[in-house]
């Protein structure tokens, strides 16, 4: 996926949401600037399949040498896939961050909170920001 | 409330060369250049630089300077050799840690005198203890030289190859714990074998004004062979696998050296130190907590304060804990009551609200082979 289609919550998290109607599949993940800042990721704990979230909730854990960080559903919804390999093989999310470095499917439940969510230039100014 | 933090010499250098800068100790600190992971690797298996200037200089001169050491360290500073180093502590009367700190007794070209390098953020308090025992005593100069020098730490197993070619004599054969003083590249300073990572390695300390062309001599050197700076985050790492203490974590106001595990730099025969009676008094209680290395079976981090069980019951704390590179296991210290804290016994770790397995093993987590 290009980081440019994509939209993104000030917390670091990216979502895709595919553009046809009816089941609504949305694909979630962890942003560059995000794997970046964290470096030498050790760990990272997927959700549940299953799992209702709201906006905001805590969907997993990632840790790092240095630190844990809790990441967060960037959309309301159920969890319907995890990225299993992904734990195993946590390079993927430094290679290849907004692809093989997914982390999860969210069949979209409410869709009125999709507007609070960035689009590529506005991320790109908040992670300049938070760079200085 | 800001702080305004202090800078080492090499803070520009830091900065315009990748180093993310982050407080520690009141001092501005790189943290990391880039890969916490690579940079330890890289000093456990080349060599690592580090900017450890950070640390408080202190220098005592005068014919009671070492009698005045003597009664104040854990340690006997009065039968020091000229160019030998000792760890000890500086305890208050209760035998908690005011600071631990190294003793050199060196020469230069000012003549004798002694070196006590000190926490970063114990320095002032270091002082300030110095200087209220020193009352009355004329004939003692204490001089606080941190801001006038640099300290860098060349450590791994090429560390030789990057600091032989900079100092006078042949570094080859000095013992570990030994210092001297003369000329580097082209400045004059003092330098030791020690170091805080488990590895062989020196301590290099000169003038403020010297310490940029010094450090991009090393970077240069120690490039060749595979060598890189290396941050505080990745200095921690290293420290943790070799099981040595950092104060505010395994030590402090209300932990001893005693129940740290420190027995070496503990002299309590026939002397006489603030906290010398509490000391010895906590080396016959068999009771007292005590410091235990941990590796976890999971793979989930423990931090510091997170709880240690045994079966339902809390037995300790963890006091530094992180990602070892070297074992690729979770590893952490802590304090575990007595009763538990046994060689291979296993215990639990609260990882968040999640109970995970740990097990007691020997520290340290990681020993250098000595070829």
């Amino acid at each position: 996926m290009k980081p440019e289609e994509l939209r993104y919550a000030k917390t670091h998290e990216w979502v895709h949401i595919p553009q046809e109607d009816g089941n609504r599949l949305a694909t979630v993940g962890i942003s560059a600037f995000a794997v970046e800042a964290l470096t030498d990721l050790v760990f990272l704990e997927l959700p549940e399949v299953g799992k209702q979230v709201q906006q905001g909730d805590t969907l997993g854990e990632v840790e790092s040498v240095k630190a844990v960080s809790d990441f967060y559903s960037p959309v309301a919804g159920e969890v319907v896939e995890v990225n299993s390999e992904l734990p195993d093989d946590l390079e993927r999310l430094g290679e290849d961050p907004y692809g093989r470095g997914w982390i999860a499917k969210i069949r979209l439940s409410d869709e009125s909170a999709l507007d609070t969510l960035m689009d590529h230039a506005a991320y790109g100014a908040l992670c300049a920001e938070e760079e200085i | 409330m800001t702080q305004t933090l202090a800078e080492t010499p090499l803070h520009g250098w830091h900065a315009s060369h990748g180093g993310r800068m982050v407080e520690f100790g009141g001092w501005s600190m790189p943290v990391q250049y880039n890969s916490i992971l690579q940079e330890h690797q890289a000093t456990r298996t080349a060599v690592g630089l580090f900017d450890i200037s950070h640390m408080g200089r202190l220098r005592l001169e005068g014919s009671a300077a070492a009698p005045f050491l003597d009664s104040l360290l854990t340690r006997r500073i009065v039968d020091l050799p000229l160019g030998s180093i000792r760890y000890g502590l500086l305890a208050n009367d209760e035998g908690g840690t005011i600071d631990d700190v190294l003793v050199y007794h060196l020469e230069d070209q000012c003549g004798l005198f002694y070196r006590v390098v000190c926490n970063a953020s114990n320095r002032e308090k270091v002082i300030r203890w110095l200087e209220n025992h020193l009352r009355g005593n004329t004939g003692i100069q204490l001089r606080d030289e941190t801001y006038d020098s640099a300290m860098i730490a060349v450590q791994g197993p090429l560390a030789l190859e990057a600091v032989a070619p900079l100092v006078d004599d042949d570094p080859s054969d000095m013992q570990y714990y030994t210092g001297r003083c003369g000329r580097i590249g082209n400045t004059f300073g003092q330098w030791s074998r020690t170091g805080y990572t488990g590895e062989d390695g020196w301590e290099l300390v000169v003038p403020a004004a010297a310490a940029v062309e010094l450090w991009e001599q090393l970077v240069l050197m120690s490039r060749v062979s595979g060598g890189t700076t290396v941050g505080l985050a990745a200095r921690d790492t290293l420290r943790l696998e070799a099981a040595m203490p950092l104060y505010g974590h395994e030590l402090s106001e209300s932990i001893s050296g005693v129940q740290a595990g420190l027995g070496f730099a503990m002299n309590l025969k026939d002397r006489s130190f603030p906290g010398r009676d509490a000391l010895l008094q906590q080396k016959k209680d068999k009771t007292l907590p005590r410091r235990v290395g941990l590796i976890c079976t999971g793979k989930r981090v423990p931090r510091e304060g997170y709880a240690i069980a045994s079966g339902s019951e809390r037995v300790g704390k963890v006091t530094s804990g992180t990602f070892s590179p070297t074992l690729e296991k979770p590893i952490a210290m802590g304090y575990v009551a007595a009763s538990a804290a046994v060689v291979g016994n296993d215990l639990m770790i609260d990882l968040r609200g999640r109970m995970e397995p740990a097990r007691i093993v020997p520290l340290p987590f990681y020993r250098r082979s000595v070829t």
